[in-house]
């Protein structure tokens, strides 16, 4: 434990005292030969930036690329194999399965979580604990996925119909006069309860963006509105809807990307088993089933990539269209 | 401003305070629908496992009606009074509080006697329980078995709680050693990027060099890549890296610099972000004084970004303490590595039906986050909210 704790130290250490020492190094250096301005700063831009590049070429750049040129190699990397990979991913059913799933992911997590945010957001505005109120709602978001799953794992346990239950949604279910199920084990509908999961999760993240919103809509118009007789709902519509689609957008490409990465919750609670697979899943279990394959991990890697590749370019637009400003 | 009352403006209150209403409701429908699992599982995890396998969490809170078979004390403990025979003790041993309202000396009528009546047995002699389990059994003839005579009783148990879970979860499942090795890689992997990044960040705002836009492109475009699209390469680097030096390719090292490559484009952006907001003025006016921009950040900009680093490394923290892909891939699975997640999910596998442990287990993982979201939430919120200008 001291030895751990010795390690952790050293290695916050190391970068603190490299930037440290080099920058002042660098001053030393200048006045003592009082070199011009422009020649200190490209070597100071050179100290500002290396490590930062170093790690993003590593960690970011070159294994992108990697990925890419790997899906066309096979399970070692070595021997280049043209399209076989992809051909395989198209045959396999388990591929299938996940692009499907991936896809139903796609559609309800976000629109669920994006709707529900909105929903409460507005409420709590309205209502004199409406802070309490979200800050309960947002709490999930503090939270590790592995964590909710077994929160919820333990919402769905399934007991003989016999038993008494100690799940709730079954003893819901029996009090209702139905008979208990074994939620995540019946094909299709089992999605929908993991869905459930993140949908609990980033709501907290709708719910705290929305409302950070809301506080730009002028109160005048809401008031001019209520007036002139126009209903709660007909404001919601018509008024605040309309006010913060840029804020909705942006809300669902966020969750948009989380859902196409998501992999902890089906991993710890049913690994892929039932129909529940999707690619992030698939995608770690292929590079170690077997030793692991490289190739055909990546082209389930470079499916998640596709996913987000929109979203990467409207960024980029975006960044350009702001710096030209 | 003063309103005149209109018979107009008396109906827009009204409507305003059945909405109100229905506001009210609805909100609390979903805090109540939000809060119901964490609750349930935090109610559990105080729960004596041998109850908890049987009855729901949210049975907790009422009495339990029990029905117990207890067996008396033998020979071996009566002690003789005015001409009887007599053997006293608690049914409970003094072990739980529970409240008795009846007892039976058969199995056929186990209620037959309530708490104060007197039961005679076959061989004429009389026993009395109390409320509380303290019973005197009563003799004219010296008592001649070994064993006791059993007992029957209906009993309610007050709702109790107990902290046990949580020792043998911590200390023999050794999610007290996950818990320090999650610190362990979690502050390194927070602290790094932020080092590193602010410098970046730093470049990226104030110094004029060739190709900074196409980097800080580079920068916004790697804030959506996938991590599953660089973890493949990175382990192939690190198991080359090990093979040639002959050490482990998973360490924390190596952990440290896996979380900050991924946490590196959004922390600079977050930073960029920030930084771009500075007044321009300030800047410059320490660089006519002669300022290196080394004094520059270390004087100004790192004190101005308090807060922003607060935000930041929350965050950044957060994400760090609550992954598990990046820690089943890049640290071994043995006892002086596994992070909290990764155990967390092993004693999903091993120990799928011990809700005891899972509850406790899961409670302890999310302790930290827990307290974080408490205590700091307005920074939390802030680095969210920052972080969704864009996305």
């Amino acid at each position: 434990m001291f030895s751990l704790a010795l390690t952790v130290l050293i290695g916050i250490l190391f970068f603190v005292i490299f930037f440290h020492l080099s920058n002042f190094l660098l001053d030393y250096y200048q006045i003592k030969k009082s070199k011009t301005l422009t020649y200190e700063n490209s070597i100071r831009a050179v100290i500002f930036i290396a490590p930062a590049f170093i790690v993003l070429f590593v960690f970011i750049i070159f294994p992108v690329f990697e990925t890419i040129r790997l899906s066309f190699f096979d399970k070692r990397g070595e021997g280049f194999v043209g399209i076989y990979n992809y051909a395989w991913a198209i045959k396999d059913p388990d591929f299938r399965r996940s692009i499907l799933n991936n896809f139903g992911w796609l559609l309800i997590v976000p629109t669920l979580s994006t709707f529900f945010g909105l929903v409460i957001a507005n409420l709590a505005d309205r209502v004199w604990w409406g802070t309490i109120a979200k800050s309960i709602i947002f709490m999930p978001m503090a939270i590790s996925f592995v964590g909710a799953g077994v929160i919820w794992k333990f919402i769905y346990d399934y007991r003989g119909p016999g038993d008494e239950q100690i799940g709730l949604l079954n003893a819901i279910t029996v009090a209702l006069g139905f008979e208990p199920q074994a939620w995540l084990t019946i094909p299709l509908w089992n999605n929908l309860f993991l869905m459930a999961i993140m949908v609990w999760i980033q709501t907290g993240l709708a719910l705290v963006i929305f409302s950070a919103a809301l506080r730009s809509i002028p109160n005048e118009t809401l008031d001019a509105a209520r007036i002139d007789g126009a209903s709660e709902l007909k404001i919601f519509w018509s008024i605040i809807i309309p006010y913060l689609q840029q804020t909705i957008l942006v809300i669902w490409t966020i969750i948009t990307i989380l859902v196409l990465k998501v992999f902890d919750i089906i991993y710890a609670m049913t690994n892929g088993q039932w129909q529940t697979e999707v690619l992030a899943n698939l995608m770690y279990d292929w590079m170690f089933r077997g030793g692991g394959d490289s190739g055909r991990g990546s082209v389930l890697a470079i499916c998640i990539m596709i996913g987000v590749i929109p979203i990467l370019g409207w960024n980029l637009y975006q960044h350009r269209k702001e710096q030209k400003l | 401003m003063e309103f005149v009352s209109t018979p107009k403006r008396t109906k827009v209150m009204k409507k305003l305070s059945f909405s109100s209403l229905f506001a009210q409701l609805l909100l609390l429908l979903f805090v109540i629908v939000w809060i119901a699992p964490s609750f349930g599982l935090l109610i559990s995890s105080l729960r004596d496992k041998d109850v908890l396998a049987i009855s729901g969490w949210w049975t907790s809170f009422i009495n339990t009606e029990v029905n117990e078979i207890h067996r008396t004390l033998g020979m071996d403990s009566q002690y003789e009074e005015n001409g009887y025979y007599y053997i006293e003790d608690n049914l409970f041993g003094g072990d739980k509080p529970k409240k008795i309202s009846s007892f039976g000396i058969t199995s056929k009528d186990i209620n037959a006697y309530s708490v104060g009546d007197v039961a005679t047995f076959k061989d004429q002699s009389e026993i009395t329980v109390d409320e509380n389990g303290n019973y005197s059994w009563k003799s004219e003839n010296e008592f001649t078995k070994k064993k006791g005579k059993r007992i029957f009783i209906s009993a309610t148990s007050p709702p109790s709680f107990t902290l046990d879970n949580y020792k043998e979860v911590l200390f023999k499942e050794g999610l007290g050693q996950a818990f320090i090795n999650t610190f362990a890689v979690a502050l390194p992997s927070t602290l790094i990027p932020l080092i590193i990044c602010s410098f970046f960040a730093y470049a990226l705002t104030w110094m004029n060099f060739f190709g900074r836009d196409l980097l800080l492109a580079t920068v916004i475009a790697s804030l959506v890549v996938p991590l599953q699209m660089c973890l493949i390469p990175i382990l192939s680097i690190y198991n080359d890296f090990g093979a040639l030096f002959g050490v482990s390719s998973k360490s924390y090292p190596g952990i440290w610099m896996a979380h900050t490559g991924f946490g590196l484009a959004s922390t600079t952006f977050l930073l960029w972000n920030f930084l771009k907001s500075l007044p321009k003025e300030m800047i410059e006016a320490a660089k006519v004084d002669g300022a290196t921009h080394y004094d520059t950040f270390r004087r100004i900009v790192v004190p101005l970004s308090i807060p922003a680093f607060a935000s930041i490394f929350i965050l950044q923290f957060l994400w760090v303490w609550n992954d598990l892909l990046v820690g089943l891939v890049f640290l071994d699975k043995n006892p002086s590595e596994i992070i909290l997640t990764a155990k967390l999910k092993e004693l999903l596998g091993s120990r799928g039906e011990n809700w005891e442990i899972l509850t406790t287990g899961a409670f302890i993982s999310m302790s930290v986050p827990l307290f974080i979201f408490f205590s700091l939430q307005k920074y939390f919120i802030r680095g969210l909210v920052a972080g969704s200008v864009k996305g």
